[in-house]
């Protein structure tokens, strides 16, 4: 099946938040925004922004009617800052005109006070300030530090890691109007509509069910947009009510980048415990993620960091603790693998630095400490309790070397290292283990809702949000199979058709939204297969549904057509119209001892990268990168290929040249495609293969027509490029036992790694004696 | 001030450095060019004027009075353009907001360049930037357009 909305994406004519015929009367908004990162606000003077022609408004903290917050966990968020300023270029009013150009410029004779406070701009001054949100979180199994005593070889390090920002082609976008009889419609390219529905009407003061909260498209969200489009709905739904007009708000590119929160950069601190042969006996790790001035997801986003540490590996004595640090930047949210990424180059760095201490090759120790199945004693529980349910990846992993030649490109490689000098190849095989379902258990379920007409075709609406993942095709392609019919549309996303929804996150809108659904066109089928039948001459169970006919599966020369069954169904006072519900089965966990059945089931994959590296400017190329990934049986190959090739190039981008700069005074430096590099065309592989893994055994869950989650496992195929970088730069060195590798990797990074390395040579026993 | 866009003649009403983009987007309800950036570096905004590419939005209108501009609109308003029909031959599109600057790139190399090489697209177009990472796509469907606009040739 095409991309639903293919032909609108070509033609220019697919239509996003911003892109709806405009209501008559618009108004537009434009932010004031702090010149500190951390300040007392003494005094506001709107009066002659007022003044200018076409201000309507100058909103502050005293014009919320109802509660100023936008938390969606913790209520620390406040949408307008009454009196403090946290994060430099905070907004401390908005000013509502005829267009932006107006605000904008109104926005200027907005006068404010303020009186400069200490600003914390990085994780290690949190650390040393004991700045944290919340309290400590932990997941532990066995005894760590007996273990630690115990171990042959224990090694202790650092590992940090840079945050990511979204840079959705998208900027935060909303549009509210407010109808005659006060309902606020709200559309929104938002993640979770729902949320920011409830938040809205938080704002306002109303209740929930006067606000509508619509979700067309959105042009990307990877995680921004799950709670961050929540204060610029309510902002455009504040102008709204102040100003009596219908309001938009697009946030230009600068604007969004400086006042949205990112993927959180991470600090880690280890000690692992292990053998001779490098297999893991002990490790603790604490975790610091950077969470901004506010709490955000930032808690969730650790947890999944804590419980993504381990990756593939199994070690029997683990202990994780996790802080939040509290500092005077953005506030930190969601980003395509939600913490996951950072926990696993955290243990892929781990693994790295075990294997080149005892001079062991890094892939021989990462497969030999994979988690398997069937082995005694169990070597298949992670330590948060949950185990590893189907666990194929072994068996894909063997696969990827032998498919993708990795033994002789390695030998290869140190030819070719040794022959040339001052260039290093450097390869590496990565896996991703990646569990999929909401931390939080209760996120765990979607609702639908799908209308037939009585011409036979059929709206299908759900709770998901369509951001480009391919998300309503995959919908579309659930219900076609289950109807078997064509005449299909996937409705907006709106919170008045299908309420209480969950974000679109987590990777399991397909399996939640889709079993929903499917369950909503079971119902229908239900009540249509005895009509059917009477009209057929035969038995229920014996109606085929398929290409918009039904017939008897014994007779089928009796047919008719869908919509012929539609109008008879309608003559005959059958319903045509069912909700769907569905929550995943058999999910549990408990935050405060880190312990459960967190995750329904788990993605795996493998990718190899080849890469070449300059050792006098540390720039690199990435040559070759092939990939392997699990996604079971495929909902849609082209969706599901395009999106394990965007993660990975999303990943890489985030692991090698998408670097976050702040002044001294905690402004961002790289808020533009000037200053903050995406990767392009040009840094795609020159040779990238993506197969998907056939299980050899069917899987004991029951996911959507036995598919897997893929939104998100993918990003973290790119460790594989940063492992290779490092195997390049070692090349450099003298079999150096650690190679500390700055992340992300950009040509400065890797060039003081080759410095490094060159500096550090291992010191043999030989010497040591 | 009179801006041709899509072979039409439009009378717009507004000062004359304000960006094509707006022009076209609020001016004239072409929404298909997208703003991504503002500063010509992320190619959603990309337009044809004369046939070559360029970013609408660091290009006040009053630039291009009197030269053909083309939008996403009317690259194929007649019958969809090879590299149209490509790109949804090979379902490049995920979230879709940069396609149209892809797409209106991909045009005008192919209208100097027929068959690119890997090198050629990857100059072309690495001005235009795609978060979803369609990159190995628009490669491919560059080049299946090329094919495409031959066969019509021929």
């Amino acid at each position: 099946m095409k991309h639903e909305s293919a032909e609108g994406h070509v033609s220019g004519r697919a239509t996003y938040t911003d892109e709806q015929r405009p209501p008559t009367g618009m108004l537009s908004v434009f932010p004031v925004q702090a010149p500190h990162a951390h300040a007392r606000i003494l005094a506001l003077d709107a009066s002659a922004a007022l003044r200018v022609a076409g201000v309507h408004a100058v909103l502050t903290a005293a014009d919320v009617p109802g509660e100023n917050d936008t938390g969606p966990i913790i209520h620390d968020e406040p949408l307008i800052p009454r009196d403090t300023v946290q994060f430099f270029g905070q907004a401390v009013a908005w000013v509502v005109a005829d267009d932006e150009r107006i605000a904008e410029l109104a926005a200027r004779q907005v006068e404010v006070r303020y009186e400069a406070l200490p600003a914390c701009l990085t994780i290690a001054q949190a650390i040393a300030e004991r700045r944290f949100h919340l309290p400590p979180a932990r997941v532990a199994s066995g005894d760590a530090a007996a273990a630690l005593a115990r171990a042959p070889h224990r090694v202790a390090g650092e590992v940090d890691c840079g945050g990511q920002d979204h840079f959705y082609l998208e900027t935060q976008a909303s549009w509210v109007e407010i109808d005659g009889d006060g309902t606020v419609h709200v559309t929104s390219s938002t993640q979770h509509p729902t949320e920011t529905q409830i938040i809205v009407a938080r704002v306002l003061g109303i209740p929930a069910n006067r606000v509508v909260c619509r979700c067309l498209r959105m042009g990307g969200g990877f995680g921004g947009k799950e709670t961050q489009a929540n204060p610029y709905a309510a902002i455009a739904a504040l102008a709204a009510w102040k100003s009596k007009r219908p309001v938009r708000i697009k946030l230009r590119r600068g604007l969004d980048m400086q006042l949205t929160g990112k993927r959180h950069p991470f600090h880690a601190r280890y000690e692992v415990g292990f053998d001779d042969d490098g297999n893991l006996l002990a490790l603790v790790v604490q975790l610091y993620a950077d969470g901004g001035w506010s709490v955000d997801l930032s808690p969730p986003v650790l947890m999944r960091a804590m419980v993504h540490v381990d990756n593939a590996y199994f070690i029997r004595d683990v202990e994780i603790t996790g802080l939040i640090c509290r500092t005077n930047l953005a506030s930190n949210t969601a980003f395509r693998g939600f913490g996951g990424p950072q926990g696993m180059l955290v243990g892929e760095d781990i693994v790295d630095r075990v294997a080149r201490h005892l001079g062991l090759a890094p892939h021989v120790v990462r497969e030999r400490n994979f988690y398997r199945a069937g082995e005694t004693p169990d070597r298949n529980t992670t330590h948060y309790g949950q185990p590893v349910v189907d666990n194929h990846l072994p068996e894909l992993w063997r696969q990827l070397v032998t498919n993708s030649a990795h033994d002789a490109r390695r030998r290869e490689i140190a030819r070719w290292n040794a022959a040339h000098p001052h260039a290093k190849r450097g390869l590496a095989i990565t896996p991703v283990k990646f569990g999929i379902s909401f931390n939080k258990t209760e996120y765990n379920q979607a609702g639908a809702l799908v209308h037939v007409y009585t011409d036979g075709s059929v709206q299908v609406n759900h709770g998901g949000t369509e951001m480009g993942q391919g998300l309503h095709t995959k919908i579309l392609g659930v219900a076609q199979r289950v109807l078997g019919v064509t005449r299909l549309r996937v409705m907006p996303t709106s919170t008045d058709k299908v309420p209480n929804t969950s974000a679109t996150a987590a990777s399991s809108g397909s399996d939640l939204n889709g079993q929903a659904v499917k369950a909503a066109c079971d119902t229908l089928l239900t009540r249509l297969a005895p009509l059917a039948a009477e009209l057929l001459a035969g038995d229920p169970t014996d109606v085929v549904f398929a290409n918009d006919e039904v017939f008897l599966r014994e007779r089928p020369q009796s047919r008719m057509t869908f919509g012929e069954l539609a109008c008879a169904a309608h003559a005959a006072r059958i319903s045509l119209s069912a909700t769907g519900y569905y929550r995943t089965p058999g999910l549990s966990w408990s935050p405060k001892t880190g312990k459960g059945h967190p995750f329904y089931y788990y993605a795996f994959g493998a990718a190899v990268s080849e890469v070449e590296v300059c050792g006098f400017t540390g720039v690199h190329r990435l040559l070759r990168t092939d990939i392997l990934h699990d996604v079971g049986e495929s909902l849609n190959e082209t969706i599901d290929r395009g999106q394990i090739e965007g993660g990975f190039v999303q990943g890489m981008g985030w692991l090698t040249c998408e670097e976050l700069r702040w002044n001294e005074t905690g402004r961002l430096l790289t808020d533009a495609p000037s200053t903050y590099k995406i990767p392009t065309l040009g840094e795609v592989p020159e040779h990238l293969q993506v197969d998907l893994f056939r299980r050899s055994e069917p899987p004991t869950t029951h996911v959507i027509f036995h598919s897997k989650g893929v939104g998100e496992p993918p990003l973290m195929l790119a460790l594989s490029v940063r492992e290779a970088l490092r195997d390049a730069v070692a090349a450099f060195g003298d079999s150096p036992a650690h190679v500390p590798l700055a992340s992300p990797s950009t040509p400065e990074a890797i060039h003081a790694a080759i410095e490094y390395v060159r500096a550090h040579p291992r010191v043999r026993d030989a010497e040591r004696a | 001030m009179k801006l041709t866009v899509n072979g039409s003649v439009h009378e717009i009403d507004a000062p004359s450095d304000i960006p094509l983009l707006w022009a076209l987007r609020d001016l004239l309800g072409l929404t298909g060019t997208k703003f991504g950036c503002g500063v010509a570096q992320c190619g959603a905004c990309t337009v044809h004027v004369d046939g070559h590419p360029l970013r609408s939005c660091v290009t006040p209108a009053s630039a291009v009075e009197g030269k053909d501009i083309t939008t996403i609109e009317g690259l194929g308003a007649k019958r969809a353009h090879a590299v149209q029909r490509a790109w949804a031959e090979l379902d490049v599109v995920q979230c879709g907001y940069c396609q149209s600057g892809q797409i209106m790139a991909a045009a005008a190399l192919l209208a100097v360049t027929p068959a690119p090489t890997d090198a050629d697209i990857d100059a072309a177009m690495s001005g235009n930037l795609c978060r979803c990472g369609t990159y190995p796509r628009i490669r491919a469907a560059v080049h299946r357009a090329a094919e495409l606009a031959k066969g019509e040739q021929a």
